[in-house]
């Protein structure tokens, strides 16, 4: 029998559950409790599909080379390249996004996360109406009114329900599951919604109407309508009187708001109802960030740059571009002649036309595990999982800063992504 | 630097811990510490002629790390205007108000500033505070920690479980390397939770039964008990509110019969008065309180303050003040932020700009004024802006201007709004600040109300922090406000562990700071590791196990004794 390892912190998804107990034994992790069925496989398959050892492109094909090879390689791409894109991030450490900042400062190119595909109009509402946030913990201690909108956590935030949001007993949610009211509103029938007591299924696209119409009816104003964005009025004004006589509501929000029609106009609509909101009670609203830490990429780029992502360094200082220093526009409209990217899957995740334009410049990845980009890339630099075989700090979607545990030894001579990308900084200084 | 030495040659130096008082002399410096006097040779020789030498500054209230990252991401049209560029030996960076954590670290540096202190961070946002310390270069800091609505705080009072209060926060400052107790809006922020606020020192806090005073009070007894370095640091209730100014004499005279470790005679220090000596009662009558918080400062030495400076510029609120920044949004219609932290605080951001034109905000300048100059001991009163709630920390010359040269503030007064002219006794203060009490309320009054020994003076065996401004006291006038202003915004040279990191304003040496935390060993905290255990499992969404800050996070670090 193994060691049994406790507490251990989940780096999947943005709940990063940190009560894990993992039984390591033989080089094999299994999960022994509290892991979702994600988290499972994640830990069992940790090993699986691994870059075996550095590549570099040699006519047409990768070929294995040493790691000093290989980041002599990275080294003389991002160095001659006039435009050079760092993109990815969101599933490393923060440890390895100061890196990633610091490179791209240094090689003047630009810097953007995968925020810029999911919750950037998240980010843009946040900059232009402000958002009234609470940790997790708030939640599960408080909230009597619980509304997932545009999201399903029962298929992609497996343990959201019930360690921070449905079930558990709180502070002041004593009884658990029968102290909150939870409401779905989505395009279609999910998990989530059958689970709901009440669930508004709203046409496509019609967010940012549903959303305005709650706000005027909380602020006071006479509706004349029979139904909005395909629900009834009656259904509306309940929801409406819910929000307005509960003691501590939440809205969580996923890219079924963020990437429909209207975008980051259902974002500020959101955000401004609930800010309203606290002029009658307490309400807060958190977004549904998907990969483990997203929401640390942009606080890393925060502190090091002021801004969150789509960050230039061509002119030897920040400046921040939201569509102009985009990664997917830079590739589609090929205005960059170079990549890095770290722990990401652009190849398989772009538009066709920024793929394409990424597999005709020059790339190098870093990633523990192989990925579409990885095999149109001309340098692959594997390394250590993050969370299993190297420790490092991530943010939780609620901006709760954790610190990721090495359970395991990597293989020998793989080393974590900060650690690549320091050879790779001191490599370019010397090549310079 | 290690095995280096310097001799700082002929400055007029300001040491006023040490009793210097613009004397010419000779600062030594050997492996980074000031030194007894050596010979030249084989040293590096700084000519300081004609110039002044002061210990390198210490900030004691300054939102530099953690919190301030969300008003960073929140304010995009806030750097736009102020880049900074890399250089061979810097990072690149924006400002203005939120500057980037390496940009914070070269703009203190250029004024002279070493140390500076991070006033509020929430404990389980403590890693990412040490975080971004570990991206700002230089200067040296520390984390004051926020409790004043903690629960186990308000808990362990309501139960008059004061010895496990103290078990608590003895085992916290070592769980999260914190450096001392913080304190804003008591009870506030927790009752802000459910949507309201506490506006007397008797209201009750909903769900505990405690009151503003019995946590102020007992906060202070632990506080002095355990033998904190600093005292307890308090944001006062009704901050920013007429009339407030009451409430801030009732917290002052609360304390009062606190008994003060032994080594010091203060028990409290009253951060951001300026934000909390108004009188009137509504908007309409607003007018200044500083009078009588100065007063009552001045006959009673348990209390320290610093000053919160309102400064006329574009800047940003932000505090852990949730109500008030609520109340800010609903004063000024700008953008909002908010931040509830589970089981310990709340928060938020608004941005704001002072203006001269405005009756509130000229008062609001004069009231900052108006405490440091009738404030009589320079010891016990300092300046800071809050920053960046008064204005960005970069503007503290202005300050310094105003408080040397009358003229200048006399000029000030008659471009903005009458007001504070009017309901204020700043017109008629005749009183100038030499450069002595500028060291003092600048870096040695600092230092010692923090109790960190090596810093704030340039005897034998403190850390060779040292800022040389081109000012000559022989020769520049003291009334030269533009001088003055240009002096202290670029320094000549600062030194930091001896190692010369500032010459003419521009950085050319970008050694990492460390940050200072304080080891409480109360033997309470044993008793206190059941409850710990039972509310992380059931009220906290992250283990016990996984709270603690590593020390991965402090490369470079110095864990104060307390004083008992
Ligand atoms: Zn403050």
């Amino acid at each position: 029998m193994g060691k049994v390892l406790k507490d251990v912190v989940c780096s999947f998804c943005g709940c990063l559950c940190d009560n894990l107990e993992i039984a390591v034994e033989n080089g094999k992790i299994n999960p022994v409790s509290r892991a979702c069925k994600v988290s499972i496989s994640r830990f069992v398959n940790y090993n699986k599909d691994r870059v075996p050892y550095p590549m570099i492109r040699e006519k047409g094909g990768l070929v294995k080379t040493s790691l000093d090879e290989a980041i002599n390689k990275a080294a003389e791409i991002l160095s001659r390249a006039n435009w050079p894109l760092i993109y990815g991030l969101s599933s490393s450490v923060c440890e390895a996004h100061r890196k990633c900042v610091e490179l791209a400062e240094l090689v003047g190119g630009v810097i953007d996360q995968t925020a810029t595909v999911c919750h950037a109009p998240t980010i843009l509402a946040f900059q232009e109406i402000g958002e009234i946030h609470a940790t997790l913990g708030e939640i599960k201690n408080r909230s009597d009114l619980v509304i997932f909108w545009g999201c399903n956590p029962l298929d992609a935030h497996l343990n959201h329900f019930v360690r921070y949001s449905v079930t558990p007993k709180g502070l002041y949610i004593s009884k658990g599951r029968k102290d909150r009211t939870v409401v779905a509103v989505d395009v279609r029938e999910t998990r989530t919604t059958r689970v709901a007591d009440i669930f508004l299924r709203i046409e496509p696209g019609k967010d940012y109407e549903l959303l305005s119409v709650l706000r005027a009816l909380i602020n006071g104003k006479e509706i004349d309508l029979d139904k909005v964005a395909g629900v009834s009025m009656e259904e509306i004004r309940e929801l409406a009187e819910k929000m307005v006589n509960c003691r501590y509501g939440v809205i969580f929000f996923g890219l079924g708001l963020t990437m429909s029609r209207g975008k980051h106009y259902n974002v500020m609509a959101a955000l401004s109802l609930v800010r309203d909101l606290n002029k009658k009670t307490r309400f807060v609203i958190i977004p549904m960030r998907g990969h483990y830490n997203v929401k640390g990429a942009g606080v890393v780029l925060g502190w090091q740059t002021g801004y969150p992502f789509a960050v230039d360094f061509s002119r030897g200082y920040p400046r921040y571009g939201p569509g102009e220093f985009s990664a997917v526009n830079l590739l589609a409209n090929g205005e960059v002649d170079a990549a890095l990217i770290l722990a990401a899957d652009p190849a398989a995740n772009f538009p066709v036309s920024a793929s394409k334009h990424l597999a005709r410049i020059p790339t190098v990845v870093i990633d523990p595990k192989i990925s579409m980009t990885s095999l149109i890339a001309d340098v692959v630099i594997p390394s250590a999982v993050s969370g299993i075989e190297a420790e490092g700090t991530a943010y939780r979607m609620d901006g709760v800063p954790i610190r990721l545990r090495k359970i395991i030894d990597p293989e020998p001579g793989v080393l974590a992504d900060s650690e690549v990308l320091q050879l790779i900084i001191d490599r370019v200084k010397g090549v310079r | 630097m290690q095995g280096e030495r310097v001799i700082i040659r002929n400055g007029f130096v300001y040491d006023p811990i040490n009793k210097v008082n613009g004397e010419r002399m000779n600062i030594y410096i050997e492996n980074g510490k000031i030194s007894e006097e050596f010979k030249e040779e084989g040293a590096k020789v700084i000519d300081a002629t004609g110039k002044v030498v002061m210990p390198g500054g210490v900030d004691i209230h300054s939102h530099i790390a953690g919190k301030i990252n969300a008003a960073r991401l929140f304010r995009p049209e806030d750097h736009k205007g102020d880049v900074v560029s890399k250089t061979t030996n810097t990072r690149s960076g924006v400002g203005y108000s939120l500057p980037s954590t390496f940009t914070t670290g070269y703009r203190y540096a250029s004024m002279g500033y070493t140390t500076v202190f991070e006033p509020a961070v929430t404990p389980l946002e403590a890693r990412h505070a040490h975080e971004e310390l570990i991206d700002t270069p230089i200067i040296d800091s520390g984390l004051m920690v926020c409790l004043g609505n903690n629960y186990f705080t308000l808990k362990y009072i309501k139960e008059g479980e004061v010895e496990k209060l103290k078990g608590f926060i003895s085992w916290l400052m070592k769980a999260v390397k914190g450096f001392s107790v913080k304190i804003v809006n008591p009870g506030g922020q927790e009752t802000w939770k459910w949507g309201k606020n506490v506006t007397s020192l008797d209201d009750k806090v909903i769900g505990f039964d405690v009151t503003p005073k019995e946590i102020v009070t007992n906060l202070a007894r632990v506080n002095e008990e355990l033998g904190m370095p600093h005292t307890i640091h308090i944001h006062c209730n009704n901050l920013g509110s007429p009339g407030n100014y009451e409430i801030t004499i009732e917290t002052m005279d609360a304390l009062r019969n606190i008994k003060p470790v032994k080594g010091r005679k203060n028990v409290v220090h009253i951060a951001h008065s300026q934000f909390n000596s108004y009188g009137g009662k509504t908007w309409r009558d607003f007018s200044s309180g500083a009078g009588e918080v100065a007063d009552y400062i001045n006959k009673h030495s348990h209390v320290t303050t610093c000053i919160g400076q309102v400064i006329f510029t574009n800047t940003t609120t932000i505090t852990s003040d949730g109500p008030w920044q609520y109340r800010l949004w609903l004063l000024t219609g700008n953008k909002w932020t908010g931040a509830d932290v589970e089981l310990e605080t709340s928060g938020g951001i608004v941005p704001y700009v002072f203006r001269k034109r405005n009756p509130v905000n000229a008062i609001q300048w004069a009231v900052g004024l108006e405490l440091l100059l009738l404030i009589r001991d320079p010891w016990r009163v300092y300046l800071t802006t809050d920053h960046p709630n008064g204005g960005p920390f970069t503007l503290y010359p202005q300050v310094i201007g105003w408080l040397m040269s009358r003229k200048s503030r006399e000029e000030l007064l008659k471009k903005i709004h009458k007001a504070a002219s009017t309901r204020t006794q700043l017109p008629g203060i005749r009183r100038e600040y030499n450069l002595e009490e500028i060291a003092i309320i600048t870096r040695a009054g600092t230092a010692k109300s923090l109790g960190l020994k090596s810093k704030g003076h340039l005897g034998v065996g403190a850390d060779a922090d040292v800022a040389i401004y081109s000012f000559n006291p022989e020769k520049d006038s003291t009334s030269d406000y533009e001088k003055i202003v240009s002096s202290f915004s670029k320094a000549a040279y600062t030194l930091k562990n001896g190692e010369i990191v500032v010459k003419d304003g521009e950085i050319i040496g970008s050694p990492m700071g460390k940050t200072f935390w304080v080891e409480c060993k109360a033997p309470q905290e044993q008793e206190i590791m059941d409850d710990l255990e039972k509310t992380f499992y059931n009220y906290y969404t992250v283990t016990l196990t996984n709270f603690p800050v590593q020390f991965d996070y402090l490369p470079l670090h110095e864990p104060l004794k307390t004083m008992v």
